[in-house]
């Protein structure tokens, strides 16, 4: 066979001499205009405003629009009839496998309660394993809870709730001393203590990690412990519907088992969503950093159910995604090594923007660069910019991003790129749905017996969230709502499942046909996103 | 919508996917070689991100009698490269709290006698696709040594491939999970400064302070949050 060898632009060829002039620091106003002008959410294109549940009049993303307003997976042959009797019944129903879900249910069960964990993928299978950078927690002499709330609240252009990251900043030390009895091994320094790091948007260094395989070794721990529980494990079966119960209130929910299709039935007291977030629609065709089956499933079936979501107009484009190689497309640089001293350059070598501003500045900064044709060219037509670590080696020594970053070292010389020698082409990717369904302290919903933790969560991080307070809020809220539905779940006043029916959904169909008269919505939950190149129709 | 690309003008290569024969364009990953192909992966993927585990993969080359293994989320295809996802391999895990085990070195050879019978082979090692040293590490752990096993494998992403390959019949990455953690949580002595912090959260330090701002105005709270 001949080989003929195509020679697709490197973008590594003739790189600039890079200035490390530090730019000047933007003011409130510069800030202010750099946001409007270039960061997703507040540009008008793509967007919708929605039309029917408890968020019409609401400006969202299309995608997010989309997912809305849908129709059930169900109704394409008529929504199906309740069996005589559930599948299963429990006490509490917990849905997605991540971080907040396996603290749901490992504390559920320890007050008392009979629990169902129901994934789309395997246990584990989230976002938080994927978490790099570390988990925000105020430890350092010169810090406490109330600097944790004030940057937090700040970081999140004072559009959080208060009262949620009061509880977030109260609860931190003690959900972490619990991770650190289970054997989750963080970084220590010389003395013993946790070892603390700086994030962008903070007054203090407050970052505790594992390397930069926080959410791994976090999850690996917790895998452990949950599979060795008394905890009923389903995987590979997301849910599809909630059940409605008497009042409107949330009865339980249909799962379906991704390898036969059949549907499961579940009579639950409470249930609680900690289905995450929804980096695999892509919105605004932007690559993703999220796990494959961040779909916002959560999102769509408490929203039929009459759930009201917040600040959902609102989304996470981490600055520093990868985007060439082509084929890691959106994967995640964690914003820690430009807590190192990792330094960003457009074409012409120059920097753009300080290093350190909220990660919504910065990814708005990156975008302007390439919008105005200061960007680099990558083989397969997109533009990024230079994210540049060897600063880090060369003013914290030789050998320091081999050993603070060894993932990343790893994964970009799987593909080519030594990142201790050579920059990485960056541009941002979706990250994070920083709204999601509105909840109490305590994770109720507006809807009797339906509960929700983690990333579908909305409030705690209010418009922009900080890099490691994510994770500390899938912990904390993941333990506080877990025992708090568990609780309520084994008060509940006994129903029978006769009164368990689809009439939510259907007055959903309904309004939407009202709304969109003669036209075909899209069904939704997606589950999980198709890539497939020659797929065909009836296996979609 | 967003699609992963393979870079323009790149030339087709012929691969194997699970025994059949394709062509694909080079630059693809092993997953995206099965989207582009019409696969539907669902056991097998996870995180996309190289961290979770899920796309253990086994792979030959031509003329190579080796058998090579992979992340396939992160390994690209090559001419002439065969594979198979492996999504998940049957493995046997121990019972235990972590927190309760009377001695955590002794522990080990409780849960896991078959730890000390390790025969030196080292496939363990030649088969982690995470290019961790696993013999070392199972050696560490049998001897003890916690450390060090925490630093030879911290970046185990419990893809499950060196059972496949263990002729002692062993769980190297359960084993180096359960060393990993009681060194964290009983060698490791408690870290001063959270314990600092958790007495001073519990005797109710920062409550006023933090019920204060919860009742401020938004206005008034922006004011108070403003500076950094």
């Amino acid at each position: 066979m001949t080989v003929e060898k195509s020679l697709p632009i490197n973008p590594y060829e003739n790189l600039p001499a890079f200035d490390s002039t530090e730019p000047a620091a933007y003011s409130a106003t510069e800030r202010e205009d750099l946001l409007r002008r270039y960061y997703p959410d507040y540009r008008p294109d793509r967007k919708t405003t929605l039309h029917v549940g408890a968020n019409a009049g609401d400006v969202l993303p299309d995608e997010i629009a989309s997912i809305l307003e849908s129709r059930s997976l169900l109704a394409s042959k008529g929504l199906p009839a309740v069996p005589s009797a559930p599948d299963i019944e429990v006490d509490l129903l917990v849905i997605g496998g991540g971080g907040a879900g396996i603290m749901a249910s490992v504390f559920a069960m320890e007050a008392g309660a009979r629990v169902l964990l129901a994934t789309k993928l395997r246990i584990g299978d989230s976002n938080t394993v994927m978490a790099e950078g570390g988990i925000q927690v105020a430890l350092g002499e010169d810090d406490s809870p109330v600097q944790h709330f004030k940057d937090a609240y700040r970081g999140g252009h004072f559009t959080g709730d208060p009262e949620l990251l009061s509880v977030l900043v109260r609860e931190g030390p003690d959900v972490i001393s619990w991770l650190v009895k289970k054997g989750v091994l963080f970084d220590r320094d010389p003395s013993g203590n946790l070892s603390l790091r700086k994030g962008g948007g903070t007054s203090r260094p407050r970052l505790i990690s594992a390397k930069d395989y926080t959410g791994l070794e976090i999850v690996r721990v917790l895998k452990e412990d949950l599979l060795n529980s008394a905890v009923n494990i389903w995987e590979f079966s997301p849910a599809v519907e909630l059940l409605q119960g008497p009042e409107g209130s949330c009865a339980g929910a249909i799962l379906r088992d991704v390898d036969n299709g059949s549907l499961k039935w579940v009579k639950a007291n409470a249930v609680l969503l900690a289905t995450g977030g929804t980096g695999r629609l892509h919105i605004g065709d932007f690559a993703t950093s999220n796990h494959f089956g961040a779909t916002g499933d959560g999102l769509v079936m408490a929203y039929r159910m009459g759930a009201k979501l917040l600040n959902m107009e609102s989304f996470q484009y981490h600055p520093t995604g990868v985007i060439y190689p082509s084929e890691m497309a959106g994967m995640l640089i964690t914003e820690a090594v430009r807590g190192a001293g990792a330094r960003m350059f457009n074409r012409n070598g120059k920097r753009f923007v300080q290093e350190l501003e909220t990660r919504d500045v910065v990814a708005s900064a990156i975008i302007r660069e390439c919008e105005e044709g200061r960007g680099v060219r990558t083989p397969s037509g997109h533009h990024g910019v230079y994210l540049d670590l060897t600063a880090i080696d060369r003013e914290m020594g030789e050998g320091t991003v081999e050993r603070r970053f060894p993932n990343i070292v790893k994964l970009m010389g799987k593909h080519q790129v030594d990142c201790t020698k050579q920059p990485i082409l960056v541009y941002p990717t979706l990250h994070y749905q920083n709204g999601g369904i509105a909840s109490d302290t305590s994770g109720h919903t507006r809807v009797q017996g339906l509960y929700v933790a983690g990333e579908a969560s909305g409030g705690v991080h209010g418009k922009n969230r900080l890099m490691g307070n994510s994770l500390l809020e899938v912990f904390v809220y993941g333990r506080r709502v877990g025992q708090e539905a568990a609780r309520e779940a084994l008060d509940r006043k006994p129903f029978s499942w006769h009164e368990v029916n689809l009439g939510h959904v259907e007055r959903f169909q309904k309004d939407l046909e009202k709304e969109f008269p003669g036209t075909s919505r899209p069904e939704a939950p997606i589950l999980f996103p198709d890539y497939r190149k020659h797929s065909h129709p009836d296996h979609a | 919508m967003f699609q992963y690309e393979a870079p323009e003008g790149a030339r087709m290569i012929q691969v194997w996917i699970n025994g059949k024969e394709w062509q694909v364009p080079e630059g693809l990953t092993m997953i995206q070689a099965m989207w582009y192909t019409g696969h539907e992966v669902i056991h097998g993927i996870g995180c996309l991100g190289g961290v979770c585990g899920a796309c253990a993969a086994v792979y030959r080359m031509p003329g190579n009698f080796r058998l090579f293994n992979a992340l396939a989320c992160q390994t690209l295809v090559k001419e002439g490269m065969a594979f198979s996802l492996i999504a998940s391999y049957p493995t046997q895990r121990a019972h235990y709290d972590i927190e309760q085990i009377p001695d955590a070195k002794e522990g080990l050879f409780t849960l896991y006698p078959e730890s000390a019978t390790c025969r030196n082979c080292n496939a363990c090692t030649e088969v982690c696709p995470q290019g961790i040293d696993v013999r070392t590490s199972v050696w560490q752990a049998a001897f003890g040594d916690f450390k060090g096993v925490a630093e030879t494998t911290m970046s185990c992403v419990m893809c499950g491939l060196c059972v496949s390959r263990c002729i002692a019949e062993m769980a190297p990455h359960e084993i180096a999970l359960y060393a990993r953690r009681a060194y964290a949580s009983r060698e490791l002595a408690f870290p001063e400064n959270l314990r600092h912090r958790m007495d001073s959260v519990s005797s109710g330090t920062y409550d006023e302070e933090l019920e204060r701002l919860s009742r401020l105005t938004p206005e008034q709270l922006k004011l108070e949050c403003g500076v950094k």
